[in-house]
């Protein structure tokens, strides 16, 4: 046996396809629930939008912090940490001391927990009883 | 304020008058009780569309702010109620409600330094540096200041939906990324002020040399600096920086209305009819530099402002302390290294000691590849090479000037300077 990580990629759309897509979430909810009745899935979470992102480097032994998702396009994805944090002040503090954020990026998204996700995809339209909630993560 | 509010009405004059002077503190409580920023100004927004009807019929309450503030939470719970798709809804009614009871028995709600807590909280969230700085500028005007985000459009000269959108975004982000709602720490208190500072520096900037279109100066974007600045002095009267930057603010805007002469063009210090200086504001802005000075840490804000005061000191710029300027412009270069500050020196020593050691100065920042398009550094190359008697290469620095500088006004001075090289 071996862990994968499916990293799912998509454009950030206008509030109105963003509605559409958020009315395709029982589906998700289809998949979370098979795959965990075969045993194949370890965890599951849905992060906010791009626009909640902070951008973590240490250069010189200085720390800095920029608004906005990492946008140099020759560094991929290497590695991933889910902290619990009381806030955002502590996940940037840890960040920084993550030792790739000396030569690469550390990008910090906040995750949406699964009660705001059921309640997204609801205000949307989405049809998903409150059970749907154990399969969202 | 918005809504159409008639200025000569005392009763709207009731309402604008509280907008002014409790907005910022009611908000600020606000989003501490309620724990989210949007429904916390929204509902202040409420409240204050409720005044305009209510203070009318029922009179101007004795204490305007309370009456907003039990207003404001009573719209809050109300929001709550109706929309179920916010977050930690439950806890936050709960909250709001025991709070609405305890308010109801006339308990005192909050002691003064818990006012002043939440306006400090107020002011490092907006600043935070996680938000891009237009977005802290547009944050920190719209909730603090209290200018709507048409009026900071057009501060900015940017549309008013785009700037709609970057305070909605902001906002967005502090919710969803939880962006603390606290005075940072002690060991980054110190850091995380400097930030704050330098929004404020920046919003006054933005008003007090305008970067885009033809007006030099945006007074209320300096108005709205400096009330930032005494409410910093209020809030943390402890650090000199505070005091520095107000004096700072205090003592260019003094000269406000002397920086473009009556032809609308721009006037330097030695050109400024001194008449016009607001001495008043002159004598507030050396009283709070003496206040910075007594806290005996300088600060990079309290050395500008002591190069800004001897100056304004001086009978004109030929008896001005050139060389003491110079010094305390070694000092802030110690403090903070910057090509800006080391082009001020230079300029200081090309006055102090004569332009030849001026230019001495300025050879290595004239080889900076990162200063090539910054228009200063050509105008004060120009000026020193005027005056060291090279009138061809005086030319063609001021042209270079020219060519770099978006100021319409600024424009004008630099071309006027550029003909009577020719001229005489």
């Amino acid at each position: 046996m071996a862990h994968y990580m499916l990293l799912v990629y998509q454009e950030e759309v206008d509030p109105a396809q963003q509605a559409e897509r958020e009315r395709e979430m029982p589906m998700f909810v289809e998949l979370h629930r098979s795959l965990r009745e075969a045993g194949l899935l370890v965890g599951v979470q849905r992060l906010h939008s791009t626009e909640s992102a902070t951008s973590v480097r240490v250069r010189g032994g200085d720390t800095e912090v920029t608004d906005g998702p990492f946008a140099v396009t020759k560094e991929v994805l290497a590695g991933y940490y889910i902290l619990d944090c009381a806030d955002l002040d502590e996940a940037l503090k840890q960040a920084a001391r993550v030792p790739a954020a000396r030569w690469g990026t550390v990008e910090v998204r906040p995750i949406m927990p699964a009660d705001e996700w059921l309640r997204v995809s609801r205000k949307a339209g989405a049809d998903l009883p409150d059970e749907a909630v154990e399969d969202m993560a | 304020m918005s809504g159409g509010v008639h200025p000569a009405d005392p009763l709207s004059d009731a309402v604008a008058r509280a907008f002014r002077d409790e907005r910022a503190s009611v908000l600020a409580t606000l989003i501490r009780q309620a724990g989210d920023f949007q429904l916390a100004e929204d509902a202040v927004q409420d409240a204050f569309e409720a005044a305009v009807t209510a203070w009318p019929r029922d009179g101007i309450p004795a204490n305007p702010g309370a009456w907003i503030t039990t207003a404001a939470r009573r719209r809050a719970i109300d929001r709550l109620r109706r929309d179920r798709s916010l977050a930690d809804r439950a806890e936050r009614l709960a909250e709001l409600t025991r709070l609405d009871a305890q308010d109801e028995e006339d308990q005192p709600m909050d002691d003064e330094s818990s006012i002043v807590d939440d306006r400090l909280r107020l002011i490092f969230t907006c600043c935070h540096p996680a938000l891009e700085m237009p977005a802290r500028v547009a944050l920190t005007l719209r909730t603090l200041g209290g200018l709507t985000t048409g009026e900071i459009a057009r501060a900015f000269l940017v549309a008013e939906p785009t700037m709609g959108k970057r305070i909605v975004r902001a906002k967005r982000k502090i919710a969803d990324a939880h962006i603390p709602y606290r005075v940072p720490a002690d060991e980054e208190l110190p850091d995380r002020l400097r930030g704050v500072l330098r929004v404020v520096y920046l919003i006054f900037n933005e008003g007090y040399a305008a970067t885009k279109g033809d007006r030099l100066v945006r007074g209320e974007l300096c108005d709205e600096a400096i009330r930032l600045g005494e409410l910093l002095t209020q809030l943390m009267p402890d650090d000199a920086e505070v005091w520095g930057l107000l004096s700072l603010m205090l003592l260019h805007d003094a000269r406000r209305a002397a920086r473009v002469d009556s032809q609308g063009r721009y006037a330097a210090l030695d050109a400024q009819d001194r008449s016009l200086w607001d001495r008043d504001r002159i004598a507030d802005g050396l009283t709070t530099l003496e206040r910075a000075v007594s806290l005996r840490r300088p600060g990079e804000y309290q050395l500008q402002a002591a190069i800004t005061a001897l100056q304004i000191q001086a009978p004109d710029a030929e008896n001005t302390d050139w060389p003491e300027i110079a010094e305390l412009y070694g000092a802030l270069a110690r403090l903070n290294p910057s090509p800006v500050v080391e082009l001020n020196r230079a300029v200081a020593v090309g006055l102090a000691d004569g332009p030849a050691a001026g230019l001495t100065l300025l050879e290595p920042l004239l080889g900076d590849p990162a200063l090539e398009r910054y228009q200063p550094l050509h105008a004060a190359h120009a000026e020193l090479l005027r005056r060291i008697g090279d009138t061809g290469a005086a030319a063609s620095a001021y042209e270079r000037a020219i060519e770099l500088t978006t100021n319409a006004v600024e424009r004008a001075e630099l071309e006027r300077r550029l003909g009577a090289l020719h001229a005489g």
